[in-house]
């Protein structure tokens, strides 16, 4: 494929100013099995997260009796990408992003309220179009929220880098695939401290400085929107857990 | 948790004994079924089905394959389910377990025997056909599987579009229309509690069941039966819940558009 042209009169290939997020829409409580759970809808990307726990820790061995074990696990559907047929499962790709976030929610998540016991993070993502980490650390930290888990913070990420030599923010599949340089980051908005951090591609030091800034600010708005999707629920009466995607509707 | 199926195995009884359902429902009433389509754009085809708080969501897929050496100018149907562990808190990752293996093989047979896709349309050249995949992702579990999972399956294929194929290769951004279905699977799926049968068993009434019965149909033919749990069927059960299953698939056939 020959790479496309991502800037077009300093605008981005979507219309997009360069520190312009996708739309955004987070619904808290989606799924009635689950402890808690969050579908993001970010530009063209979903993901569901799942949460449950703090529940028995096994294998027993596992348990630590300081504080509750966190698990994470996100995966991709095989039917999620524009391209073939994916293979179920997690893969190495999928094993490592598991990794660092849960290494982001360690941080946040009292988990000395509950020892001996596990909290399992589950992610799907049933449809990608780049920044798929950052919308499943974004769901993730509401589903925890759902499922009554005591955090110092709800965690939020987004991914900053350089297309076409510009700095900017929030990249679709094409401006990952061809732009120089992809930094997602998780940042717990209330100190500020970065809990998520990769990096691929080449930036000077000063452009890394410049993306930083523009992901903080970025940051403040989809806390917000966490936020309200949490206060959506637990607002006022209690709300049918269920999912709420597809453009045509039948039931009898 | 022994004890805990135990006791809602007594209670099931109980309610049945009293001709009731614990959510009200008579003994051969559906659950509300609601089917979303389009739920993934990305996919070929998708479709998120409801079935009272039971939710399953189907995707689908095409890929170029080269065919089973036994059927050499046939396409290839391939049909997956995950039951994904955000579903439900008995379901572990890892690798497929005997439910999620039998859930995927009887929503399959019950579309590839009515034979309403038309597999032998899928050859593309000497070696190369179409692959069809339809992966049921099951994300919330309250009981009756086969059934949501059937119907998000076939509700998916119904809003499938065919790739365009361009020296077999395919070119996903461009569809050549829908994927054509000569006609509808729907399964009705019933749970046994002694001798009572329960249409569309919830997750309560499928822990306490003694055995439980999956009939597909189209609107000609029997195209697929799977019984399963140690609890056994009459001759008498069994052909009852035929003519049942082909009754009750008129309503669910109604919302498969």
């Amino acid at each position: 494929m020959e790479k496309p042209q991502l800037i077009i009169d300093g605008k981005r290939a979507d219309g997009r100013a360069l520190d312009e997020l996708r739309p955004i829409k987070i619904t808290a409580h989606v799924l009635n099995g689950a402890d808690g759970s969050a579908l993001v809808e970010w530009g063209n990307n979903k993901v569901l997260a799942g949460v449950y726990g703090p529940r028995e820790c096994i294998p027993r061995h596992d348990a630590s009796p300081y504080r509750a074990v966190v698990r994470c696990r996100y995966t991709m559907a095989p039917f999620c990408s524009l391209e073939e047929h994916g293979r179920s499962g997690p893969n190495r790709r999928s094993h490592e992003l598991s990794k660092v976030i849960r290494e982001a929610f360690e941080n946040v998540v009292i988990s000395e309220a509950y020892p001996r016991t596990q909290i399992d993070v589950y992610m799907e993502v049933l449809q990608s179009d780049g920044g798929t980490r950052c919308a499943a650390i974004t769901a993730a930290a509401v589903a925890l929220a759902d499922a009554g888990i005591p955090m110092k913070d709800l965690v939020c990420a987004v991914a900053v880098g350089k297309i076409d030599g510009l700095v900017a923010v929030d990249f679709s599949k094409d401006e990952d695939n061809y732009g120089e340089s992809d930094m997602p980051i998780a940042i717990a908005p209330r100190n500020g401290d970065v809990l998520l951090f990769q990096m691929d591609g080449n930036l000077t030091r000063e452009e890394l400085s410049a993306a930083m800034e523009m992901a903080y600010k970025a940051s403040a708005k989809i806390s917000e929107l966490q936020a309200a999707a949490l206060k959506a629920v637990y607002d006022g009466p209690k709300k049918e857990a269920h999912l709420v995607l597809g453009d045509k509707f039948n039931s009898q | 948790m022994e004890i805990v199926n135990e006791l809602k195995k007594d209670s099931l009884k109980r309610i049945l004994a009293q001709g009731k359902r614990a959510d009200g429902r008579q003994m051969l009433d559906y659950r509300k079924a609601t089917l979303q389509q389009n739920a993934i754009p990305n996919a070929e085809g998708s479709a998120l089905c409801h079935l009272g708080n039971t939710q399953v969501l189907a995707g689908i897929k095409f890929d170029v394959a080269t065919p089973f050496a036994d059927r050499p100018t046939e396409g290839v149907l391939s049909t997956n389910a995950e039951l994904v562990p955000l579903a439900s808190s008995t379901f572990e990752p890892g690798p497929p377990s005997p439910a999620s293996i039998e859930l995927a093989r009887v929503v399959d047979r019950g579309i590839r025997s009515s034979n309403c896709i038309d597999l032998k349309s899928f050859a593309l050249e000497e070696g190369k056909v179409l692959a069809l995949y339809i992966d049921l992702y099951v994300l919330d579990y309250d009981g009756n599987l086969f059934d949501a999972a059937s119907l998000a399956a076939m509700s998916a294929l119904l809003c499938t579009r065919m790739p365009k194929i361009e020296e077999g290769k395919l070119i996903r951004k461009e569809s050549t229309g829908k994927l054509p279905l000569s006609t509808k699977t729907v399964t009705c799926t019933f749970a046994k509690v002694d001798s009572t049968k329960l249409l569309d068993p919830s997750l309560d009434e499928e822990q306490g069941m003694d055995g439980r019965i999956t009939i597909a149909t189209t609107p000609q033919h029997v195209c697929a039966v799977q019984k399963g749990g140690w609890g056994a069927f009459t001759q008498k059960d069994i052909l009852e819940l035929v003519d049942i299953s082909f009754d009750k698939a008129k309503g669910l056939r109604s919302i498969l558009q």
